[in-house]
């Protein structure tokens, strides 16, 4: 492995909370190449957005710390882009203007007028949005306005692209054009992609690496799995390859067996259960794809 | 951008005859008929009531005026104010005529129009108050805006001044009168004032009033932004200024606009008060003066003033809205 391009260290994430300080995170140690896709996975409420937020510089670790390319991260910046779980577009701002602030920000000085509007239409082609220009994101559908999200992000030619379940509330047929046009775009740019998901074939299906959480409190890396699935990768011929079916079985037994009870802590482990923690969803149940409980407390990301 | 702008206003273009038709067929001609007909029912009873209840309340001024006198000193009113309009323009050519004479006969002579000294009628003191609302409620929404969007933006700020706040929201206009005439007579002195004394007198009583609303609603719409727009702007290192005019305005623009709105109608209520209670030219000032007067004509006429005041302040507020629907993303 090449020298580390994004590296978490020793990180902790303590919450402040009226009942005293809350810790989220312990011990989080996480190492990324440059290019390297990385899909982070565990139940609802571990700790996710909050790894993604540390590395976005939205929240400071209590503990440890986040370095890239060297530098160590204080500060959100544009060099990290984030994909937010509910697009996050100014309701006030077109298609067209949300992705413009962006490039106006990040490219004010290195491009002229004529080349920021030629790489925000590039941007929003990417994502086949370039037919609704003019629409506000209330006059859009869910999906289309997570695009423009993501067209946004990728217009400020981030190094790290991070994504927080950024399919999670579309229908089963957006999410795969989505992600077919995500791997795409990966492969043409080599960016570096951290996504949070809890989706197991997506996660699969995208990834270089798949990294699992363990429940929350003081959640942290319990397993890593390294996809070896050739690319360009193609869902339906991978559906029952032997090895993509093995990688999928891996990341299912870590979620149902070894972390089986969301929100608890892990001495219950032992216990049996049979019913299935509803966020997980896998091709066998695509009817419940939308449908993620909310995290006891208000979402950060 | 001048093609894009195109196809945008095409499709407005198109939205607009296509309202404009759907206005036009049968379903919904009947519905603007049952939209105006509830509403002319309520007034026609409330004329009905009033016109029945209005003989039996006796004053020293003889009895309350029903509807027929009302609209009588409208038209009286309205009557006094043409004449006087016309006596003002006569004036004014006389003294055109007079001053041509003068600089015939030596082309060197200052020459100067005087005003026509006649008494303001109700339809001047109509336009004195709108003048006086406006410039009070324009000075307010430049005060409370700016400081309610730093308070939303500040907690420690807003920390601070909010006991202040909550204060002197509720203090009455007629409080603060006495304190703001004495302030400005020893303080605006000059011997060719701008303004006159008991317009500014007016004006600052109705600011202070008036202004409370906007700065509540600005700071709280402010301070509501939604928390991942915020996150956005923090991605993208916007400036404090472009993070304001691109993230913090626009957000707040609704919560905005219900403030001024609440504040324009507390302008409008606390001048009228003003102006009667300092003599300062205005409708108040007009309600006053009939009521000194005592005249069998007054109550009616004071009537009249009552529903205008009314009226206008309901306009006013009609235009906030349609101001509002100009400016708002989500209207
Ligand atoms: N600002 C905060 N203050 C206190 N506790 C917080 C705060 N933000 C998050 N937490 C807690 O930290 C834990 C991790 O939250 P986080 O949002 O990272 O979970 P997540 O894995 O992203 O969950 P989900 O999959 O539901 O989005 C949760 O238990 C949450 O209650
Ligand atoms: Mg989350």
């Amino acid at each position: 492995m090449s020298k580390s391009h994004l590296e978490l260290t020793n990180v902790q994430m303590a919450f402040d909370t009226p009942h005293g300080p809350f810790v989220a995170l312990e011990n989080v140690d996480l190492k990324i190449r440059k290019g390297e896709f990385v899909s982070l996975i565990g139940h609802s409420g571990c700790g996710k957005s909050t790894v993604l937020n540390i590395v976005a510089g939205l929240l400071q670790a209590t503990r440890g710390g986040c370095v890239l390319d060297g530098h160590e991260v204080n500060t959100p910046g544009p060099e990290r882009a984030v994909v937010f779980q509910n697009h996050s577009l100014m309701p006030w701002l077109t298609v067209y203007e949300n992705v413009e602030l962006a490039v106006q920000q990040v490219f004010r000085k290195s491009m002229n007028k004529a080349e920021r509007k030629e790489w925000i239409l590039h941007n929003l082609k990417l994502v086949n949005m370039d037919h609704a220009l003019h629409k506000r994101p209330g006059e859009i559908s869910g999906g289309m306005a997570q695009r423009v999200g993501i067209a946004r992000a990728l217009a400020m030619k981030p190094s790290v692209l991070l994504m927080d379940e950024p399919f999670g509330a579309l229908d089963a047929l957006t999410r795969a054009h989505l992600q077919d046009s995500l791997m795409e775009i990966q492969q043409d740019l080599n960016s570096t992609v951290i996504m949070i998901t809890h989706d197991v074939d997506e996660a699969v299906l995208l990834s270089d690496r798949i990294v699992m959480m363990t429940n929350g409190p003081a959640a942290t890396i319990g397993e890593e799995l390294h996809i070896k699935l050739p690319r360009p990768r193609n869902r339906v011929t991978l559906a029952d390859n032997p090895e993509y079916v093995h990688y999928r079985q891996a990341v299912l037994s870590f979620l149902y067996e070894k972390q089986r009870f969301p929100g608890k802590g892990q001495e219950e482990q032992g216990e049996q259960n049979t019913e299935e923690p509803a966020p997980i969803h896998t091709e066998e149940t695509p009817g419940v794809e939308s449908s993620q409980p909310e995290s006891p407390v208000r979402r950060i990301a | 951008m001048t093609t894009l702008s195109q196809t945008d206003s095409l499709s407005q273009g198109q939205r607009w005859l296509r309202a404009l038709t759907e206005k036009l067929a049968g379903r919904s001609l009947a519905e603007t008929g049952r939209q105006l007909l509830l509403p002319a029912i309520g007034i026609a009873l409330f004329l009905g009531f009033w016109h029945l209840a209005a003989p039996q309340v006796q004053t020293s001024l003889g009895a309350f005026p029903g509807p027929a006198q009302v609209l009588e000193q409208t038209g009286q009113l309205w009557q006094e104010h043409s004449n006087q309009r016309d006596r003002a323009a006569q004036f004014v050519t006389m003294q055109e005529e007079r001053n041509e004479r003068i600089l015939t006969e030596n082309p060197n002579a200052e020459v100067k129009i005087r005003d026509y000294p006649g008494a303001p009628t109700f339809i001047d003191q109509i336009f004195t108050s709108l003048g006086t609302v406006l410039a009070g409620f324009v000075l307010a929404t430049i005060i409370a805006v700016p400081l309610g969007i730093i308070i939303g933006l500040n907690r420690h700020f807003s920390a601070a001044v909010n006991p202040l706040i909550q204060i002197f929201k509720p203090v009455s206009p007629l409080a603060w009168l006495p304190l703001v005439t004495m302030v400005v007579s020893a303080t605006y002195v000059s011997d060719d004032p701008m303004f006159a004394k008991s317009f500014l007198t007016s004006m600052i009583t109705v600011t202070l009033c008036s202004l409370w609303p906007t700065l509540i609603n600005t700071s709280v719409g402010v301070a509501a932004v939604n928390p991942d727009l915020l996150n956005v702007s923090k991605v993208l290192q916007l400036s404090f200024w472009t993070h304001v005019r691109k993230v913090v305005l626009p957000s707040s623009v609704p919560m905005i606009f219900t403030g001024l709105r609440v504040s324009l109608g507390i302008a409008w209520m606390v001048l009228i008060a003003a102006e009667m209670l300092a003599q300062s030219p205005g409708l108040g000032k007009f309600v006053w003066d009939e009521f000194q007067n005592g005249s069998s004509q007054s109550l009616s006429r004071i009537m009249v003033a009552v529903l205008a005041i009314g009226f206008i302040g309901f306009l006013l507020d009609r235009i906030m809205l349609l101001i509002q629907k100009k400016v708002a993303w989500n209207e």
